[in-house]
């Protein structure tokens, strides 16, 4: 599966030289809970099978352990439930998308769970809206914004906001729901 | 012709840094009352080649002042001056001042060298017999030879006076092929003064039978100069070697002086740490030199990586034999690999016992060549000894104490990161020896001791450690006032009691750390937290031991690498973790009797006269336990310094050599785990932090309010 991704990553490397001067971003979608989420496709190392983890001692639960990925340790970080979203039975077709994350120290290796990738899309900047004020109580933070593809919506992730910071703090799905009421 | 010579700078470097270390250890070897023609030479040496090789490199200001202290120790040499206790210490001054001016230039950054200009005022007055200037330092007053300095000769001072030399140049027939060029050699000579040169052309064989490569000339020269014999002998530096060479002043003056000695000894192979890089490339046939000596620079790639310490040496000097032994492991697993690929193409099961041998075979290079390049990192202790000898004599002038520094064990092996972070707290430990340890020379006295205390480093391995010792014969540690300060300060209650052993513990407390305190105290807590905390860094441990009025012993424990240790595997549940094999102390099957259960929730077991709590991993981890029955697990009792706990552990797997991996790099510290490693079998298995657990559980059973163990509570601070 990997080296099938990998293309991609390396064909589309190609078109953002090319389209460049129109400032389009390459995002690679995937699916949770029925919504659609991108991310940076520059940020996305390489897309993995479910294997299983070595459980971190008293970590928070949404960290699920680490991985070896060719020598180097990795934390698996399920999104389903840094979202707060149900948890669902890991199978064969669960996907670990391995992020190059930026943090404040350089940058670090993290993989997230998700239910399965959907697509990559060619994105203008101009497409892309900000989301929209939720009021307090929702951290908008970790969005880098809202986008339509063919009528249905994108939610753009910034990883480096949401995978960055030491702490990782748990978000609410309340975020991704009154997003979708707000639209 | 020009060549880019900064590609050669690093080595430069390297061996000036080695020249000096050079330098300093045999000044402080020096017996001024009987000098060692052999320590004397290898300090000339050692200056010569900096000064040749800086002012190759156009480090003129390195080059002017190592010209001057080279000035002095020809006349030492030369027996024509008396080295004086005062010379000494003006020639460590310089050293310690070529090592700035080297450190400075290697951070590319500009000479201080108003330090230099005063020391090179030091030595020309003492070259020119003129008492010192009050301007230098104290020490280079005082007590200077005013016979001696006037009976010697200045003719090699920067004086006016104009000498005429009488140089005879009787060249080896190979002087042409090696590339030196006498003409270049006169015009160079002609630049100093006024030059007459006559050659001989007697040994001239007839036109027919004359190889033109060989050079059958010889020259003598009347050369008048107010330049120093030196600048003659560097013009004719290259070429010592393989020709006969006289220099001898004709002014009467001076004119019987022994003239064979003047000639710069030039034996490559004698040269500590290697040859000088030009020397190396301009005189590529020069004689053979012992293996031992040659050492190749090899580039750390990574550590190029943080150019924010330019300062600190990138590179590693390494042995050409370890090289070598490398070379060949790496051929035979290529060997091994080639017969194993055969093996494979046409399989069947009858070769699979020649595939179990190959195997075997591949596992055995494999070890090998893990520890071939483990050893290329490691370096001997000396490096970082090498400091004290100098340290201690300055401390011990200072402070008025005798002082007698033995070094044990200083071709022991230790890793390079080890070593780099090791020499902070080793001085600290010498200091604090020094200054708190050993009593005055009264003192001693009157407690019966001789005048002269000893401190003692000792460096050796015992097992998969490093042992270092700082041993001193002073007065010991004062447990009293240490236990009456601990209570003062409220690490201790005011009813608890402490064996002399957790007393001296205390002494690691960061409460001792600050200074008025210390002094109150025994003096021995300067900053003692920071050395411990600075050990534990490195997986390693320090204890101490000390008996009032005998001295005290200090013993740090070090993992000979921070990049693999020794595990033994456990289960925790169906987790498996990895105790490093340094801190077991042993493992046993709990006799429920020795168990006994403390109001509040701790667990202690008798083990012999010690009680020692017990950790349960499952809890602290998180894990679910194959049983809760304490007599069904296993106890793996374990020990950082003189603490120890007893860890449950479900099962006990096999040992084995693990690569330590780091959390932090994608994650972050976990508490209780120091790292992480890749099982044979591809899953990530973590390595058990057993200080933090301890400290873990220190915490924890306070916030318990069990039972208050003292050990515990000292780790836990």
């Amino acid at each position: 599966m990997g080296a099938a991704e990998e293309r991609i990553y390396d064909s589309n490397d190609v078109e953002i030289t090319s389209k460049d001067n129109d400032q389009t971003d390459q995002y690679l979608t995937f699916i949770m809970a029925s919504e659609e989420y991108g991310v940076d496709i520059l940020s996305v190392q390489e897309i993995r099978g479910w294997e299983s983890v070595t459980p971190i001692p008293n970590s928070p639960p949404h960290v699920k352990g680490v991985i070896n990925l060719r020598g180097t340790i990795v934390p698996i970080v399920d999104l389903r439930q840094r979202f707060g979203l149900k948890n669902v039975e890991y199978g064969p077709l669960t996907v670990v998308i391995v992020l190059k994350v930026a943090t404040a120290k350089g940058s670090r290796i993290m993989g997230i769970v998700v239910d399965a990738v959907s697509d990559v899309y060619s994105l203008s900047a101009e497409e892309m809206k900000s989301a929209p004020d939720l009021g307090d109580h929702v951290n908008t933070l970790y969005i880098k914004g809202l986008v339509n593809v063919n009528n249905k919506m994108v939610i753009l992730l910034d990883i480096n906001e949401l995978l960055g910071s030491d702490s990782i703090p748990e978000v609410s799905i309340s975020a991704i729901k009154e997003l979708k009421d707000a639209r | 012709m020009s060549i880019d010579l900064s590609q050669f700078h690093q080595v430069f470097f390297e061996e000036s840094f080695e020249g000096l270390q050079v330098m300093e250890s045999s000044l402080l070897d020096l017996d001024c009352e009987n000098v060692d023609s052999e320590t004397i030479n290898s300090i000339f040496r050692a200056a010569h080649s900096i000064k040749g090789s800086s002012s190759t490199f156009g480090f003129t200001e390195v080059a002017e002042f190592t010209h001057v202290l080279e000035t002095l120790l020809d006349q030492v040499r030369e027996g024509s001056r008396q080295l004086l206790p005062d010379h000494v210490d003006l020639l460590l001054q310089s050293v310690d001042c070529l090592h700035s001016m080297l450190t400075a230039l290697q951070a590319k950054e500009a000479v201080d060298t108003e330090q230099s200009k005063v020391l090179i005022q030091a030595f020309n007055d003492i070259l020119e017999g003129r008492e010192p200037t009050s301007s230098t330092d104290a020490s280079a007053a005082g007590a200077a030879d005013v016979a001696t300095s006037q009976m010697a000769p200045t003719l090699e001072a920067e004086s006016a006076e104009e000498v005429t030399w009488n140089i005879k140049f009787v060249p080896d027939g190979n002087l042409l092929r090696t590339g030196n060029e006498p003409l270049r050699m006169f015009r160079e000579l002609a630049e100093l003064g006024e030059l007459d040169v006559k050659a001989n052309l007697s040994k001239l064989p007839d036109i027919p039978v004359l190889n033109p490569e060989e050079c059958h000339l010889s020259w003598e020269m009347y050369l008048t100069t107010v330049k120093p014999k030196s600048d003659i002998e560097e013009i004719f530096e290259w070429v010592v070697d393989e020709s006969d060479i006289t220099i001898l002043a004709t002014a009467g003056l001076f004119g019987e002086l022994p003239s064979q000695s003047s000639v710069v000894d030039l034996d490559a192979g004698a040269l500590p740490g290697g040859v000088p890089a030009e020397q190396a490339v301009e005189q590529p046939e020069s004689e053979k030199l012992p293996k031992k000596d040659i050492k190749a620079p090899t580039q750390k790639a990574a550590a190029q990586k943080d150019s924010g310490k330019s300062s600190e040496s990138t590179s590693i000097r390494v042995s050409i034999e370890k090289i070598d032994s490398l070379v060949n492991l790496v051929g035979e697993l290529v060997i091994t690999q080639s017969m194993l690929g055969q093996l494979g193409n046409e399989f069947d099961m009858d070769k699979l016992q020649k595939l179990q041998e190959g195997l075997a075979q591949l596992e055995h290079n494999t070890r090998e060549l893990q520890e071939s390049v483990m050893r290329i990192r490691m370096l001997p202790i000396s490096f970082t000894f090498s400091r004290f000898p100098r340290m201690v004599r300055d401390l011990s002038k200072q402070l008025g104490k005798k002082i007698d520094l033995k070094l044990l064990g200083e071709s022991t092996e230790l890793d390079k990161t080890v070593m780099e972070k090791i020499g902070d707290p080793l001085v600290h430990l010498v200091r604090n020896a020094l200054d708190h340890g050993l009593e005055l020379p009264e003192e001693r006295r009157a407690a019966g001791k001789s005048e002269t205390g000893t401190i003692t480093l000792n460096a050796f391995h015992q097992g998969g450690n490093i042992i270092i010792e700082i041993i001193d014969d002073g007065k010991g540690l004062n447990s009293e006032r240490i236990l009456a300060k601990a209570r003062a300060n409220g690490v201790i209650g005011e009813s608890e009691i402490l064996t002399d052993e957790q007393i001296q513990e205390l002494i690691f407390q960061p409460g001792f750390s600050t200074a008025e305190k210390v002094t109150d105290v025994s003096g021995r807590g300067v900053g003692m937290d920071v050395v411990r905390r600075n050990i534990l860094e490195l997986n390693g441990s320090i204890e101490v031991r000390s008996v009032a009025g005998k001295g005290s012993t200090f013993t740090i424990r070090l993992p000979l690498t921070l990049a693999i240790l020794d595990g033994q595997l456990i289960n925790i549940g169906n987790q498996t973790y990895i105790i490093p094999l340094v801190s077991i102390v042993e493992s046993l099957q709990p006799n429920m009797e020795l168990v006994n259960h403390v109001a509040g929730g701790c667990d202690v077991f008798r083990l012999r006269d010690e009680y020692i709590p017990i950790i349960k991993l499952c809890e602290v981890f998180g894990v679910d336990p194959i049983s809760d029955n304490l007599s069904e697990s296993l106890l793996v009792v374990v020990e950082v310094g003189n603490s120890k706990v007893a860890l449950v552990v479900d099962d006990l797997l096999g040992q084995q050599q693990v690569v330590i991996k780091s959390m932090e790099s994608n994650y972050k510290k976990v508490d209780g785990i120091s790292g992480a490693t890749i099982l044979g079998d591809g899953t990530v298995s973590l390595i058990l932090d057993i200080t933090d657990l301890i400290h873990m559980a220190g915490v924890r059973q306070q916030s318990k309010n069990g039972l208050k163990l003292v050990s515990s509570k000292i780790r836990a601070a």
